[in-house]
């Protein structure tokens, strides 16, 4: 057991002094994980029902997913359609969460320290108000506009939730940018919003690229908002889910998560890829 | 001097952030061709001024003509004015040529004129051949040269600059110096530099305006400014000096119990400062003439390369508790004792280097 006796660290820790934190580490790292990845053995699983672990195997889950038809009877439009709708709402969400939130982070970080103290609080209100709330709220106010059941009401609602996430990252990456180029270009004779996308942009796509990706996420992993301003036809996937887990448990259900998975774990590897590269 | 840059007038230029006055009816002509530097220890307004010129801080009231336009609305893009600032501020997702290149693509040049132009600038600040280089790749020298060449590729008439030179080491620096100044003599530019270093002002300008809490404090040539500083914080500011308490009661002045001579003896009765520049002092033998004497002992004899530094306590009886501080050249003084600490010692002031300040 020599092994247990090699440093570590650059101080004098021995790896038997370590291993309790790197065995906690682990099982912390597989406690967040485990529990999105236990529907993906039950997706193939050939029973009626949902179990765990999977007694048969068998892809007709995923044929009801990709097959279905629109009478289920469940208020729903088919599966298709809702994630359809879902990947509509996130797409437009990304045009309209992503440049509000940076032209508010570049107007921030461009504004004094007392009137950044008083705007930002409010500008990322909606990530501290309880969602269910917001959702109430906008449920309310769009009766009064007939956007209820509309996708312009869920891509503005997403937005909302989404436009905090974006404004915190570009103001982040505006935090470690030299706000004094644009100057330098601007006495050089570009206008003010030339200087922006001629000179700040290029610095920051990257951090662009990836609020453009998580207001995505936001919007596609959004459940609450759906369910209260999102129906019929124009039901999410997330919505149509909620409402299938409450009348039958079905691992169609199983089966869709495994798909949202892959898709969602891959748009996060695709923000990390990004938001490593140095802006 | 080319007389075909632009001139700048500058009139009552002020400039408040709530109570706080960062400009105070500032005037100050710039001539045509002129290489003008702001000088102030930091706060002192000098880069605000700078930043009106540029166009980034509207004053609340006052005038700024380029030539006899008045610009002091024209928004920065418009204003056709080279800028240099503190920390380069190259464009880090460009090349070199790229950088230099910028301002001609947007003054809307074609390829082969932004070429031509940039091959140009590159060489005037012998950066030949360094076009495809990375900004990353450059020496914080090199990075000067480019955001020069950037500034100056469309040939603008006016030149500013926000202390260039800061972030460079003393060398280089002083190499750039010369550099700057020669440049702006070969370039048809009226160049406006701002900078805390004293020494950098006395090197490259044709005059220097010293500035202080927003207020112009004095405006002249090097050497005017050096030696006929018109208060005390010029004096204390500009060069080394000691900066001694003195008297004048009907038109004699009094350091401690001694009268001593001063160059311009017109001033009213009241408290002054005498100005004593420690190079001007010299180990006195009693024999001379029209000359102030002071006695002392020294309290301190440091080496410091090219000269010895001298701190002297004068005798208390005559002159009140005070210390000055001499300048001995280490240069051609062989044979000359250096005086050492502890030792009596007597030193002379020419009535012409004498004077007073408020």
């Amino acid at each position: 057991m020599s092994f247990l006796n090699r440093n570590v660290s650059e101080t004098q820790i021995r790896l038997k002094d370590r291993l309790w934190l790197y065995i906690f580490s682990i099982l912390v790292l597989f406690l967040l994980i485990v529990p999105s990845l236990v529907v993906i053995p039950m997706s193939f699983s050939g029973s009626q029902y949902l179990e765990f672990p999977p007694k048969s195997f068998s892809l007709r889950w995923y044929e009801a997913y990709f097959f279905s038809s629109s009478d289920n009877g469940m208020g729903f439009n088919d599966w298709m359609g809702a994630t359809w709708t879902s990947i509509k709402v996130a797409v437009l969400t990304i045009f309209v969460a992503t440049p509000i939130g940076t032209m508010a982070a570049y107007g921030l970080s461009n504004s004094s320290a007392r009137v950044r103290g008083i705007l930002f609080p409010i500008m990322i209100s909606p990530m501290a108000v309880p969602i269910i709330l917001v959702a109430i709220g906008l449920f309310y106010f769009f009766v009064q506009f007939k956007m209820v059941n509309s996708i312009t009401g869920l891509v503005l609602g997403h937005s909302l939730v989404a436009m905090p996430l974006v404004l915190i990252i570009v103001l982040s990456a505006l935090r470690n940018y030299d706000m004094n180029q644009e100057k330098v270009a601007r006495s050089l004779g570009a206008s003010r919003l030339r200087a922006f996308f001629e000179i700040t942009l290029p610095q920051i796509k990257f951090s662009i690229i990836s609020a453009c990706l998580i207001s995505f996420l936001t919007s596609f992993d959004e459940v609450i908002i759906s369910l209260f301003v999102s129906g019929g036809d124009n039901s999410t996937i997330t919505r149509a889910m909620f409402l299938a887990l409450r009348d039958q448990i079905d691992p169609t259900i199983a089966a869709i998560s495994t798909v949202l998975i892959i898709i969602s774990s891959g748009l996060l590897l695709l923000t990390q890829l990004f938001g490593d590269k140095k802006d | 001097m080319q007389s075909n840059a632009l001139n700048i007038s500058i009139n009552d230029v002020t400039k408040t952030y709530g109570d706080f006055y960062a400009l105070k009816d500032v005037s100050l002509e710039v001539k045509s061709g002129e290489f003008l530097t702001l000088l102030g220890p930091s706060g002192s307004g000098k880069t605000t001024l700078l930043m009106v010129l540029a166009g980034f801080t509207r004053p609340d009231y006052g005038s700024v003509k380029f030539g006899n336009e008045e610009v002091v609305t024209k928004p920065p893009h418009l204003r056709d004015i080279g800028m240099v600032f503190q920390n380069y501020a190259l464009f880090p997702h460009m090349n070199v040529e790229q950088n230099i290149g910028y301002p001609q693509k947007l003054r809307g040049k074609s390829k082969s004129e932004v070429k031509e132009s940039v091959a140009e600038a590159l060489s005037i600040v012998k950066l030949d051949g360094l076009g495809h280089r990375g900004v990353a790749e450059l020496s914080g020298g090199q990075k000067q040269r480019v955001a020069l060449a950037r500034a100056i590729v469309f040939k603008p008439q006016i030149l500013l600059m926000d202390e260039p030179l800061s972030a460079l080491d003393k060398k280089l620096r002083e190499e750039m110096q010369i550099e700057l100044r020669q440049l702006h003599d070969s370039l048809t530019m009226t160049t406006v530099y701002v900078t805390h270093d004293q020494k950098e002002a006395l090197t490259m300008s044709d005059r220097i305006a010293v500035i202080n809490d927003g207020e112009l404090k004095q405006l002249g040539s090097p050497n005017e400014i050096y030696t006929n500083p018109n208060n005390a914080f010029i004096a204390d500011f500009i060069g080394e000096s000691s900066l001694l308490p003195a008297k004048v009661i009907s038109n004699k002045t009094y350091l401690g119990a001694s009268e001593i001579m001063i160059s311009h003896p017109s001033k009213d009765d009241g408290d002054y400062l005498l100005v004593i520049r420690p190079e001007k002092l010299f180990l006195a033998n009693g024999k001379e003439k029209d000359t102030n004497l002071f006695s002392g002992i020294v309290e301190g004899s440091i080496f410091q390369g090219e000269s010895q530094l001298l701190v002297i306590k004068l005798d208390p009886g005559s002159f009140g508790e005070q210390s000055l501080r001499m300048r001995l050249p280490n240069g051609s003084n062989i044979g000359q004792k250096v005086p050492i600490s502890g030792e009596k010692i007597s030193v002379g002031l020419r009535k012409s280097d004498s004077f007073l300040v408020e």
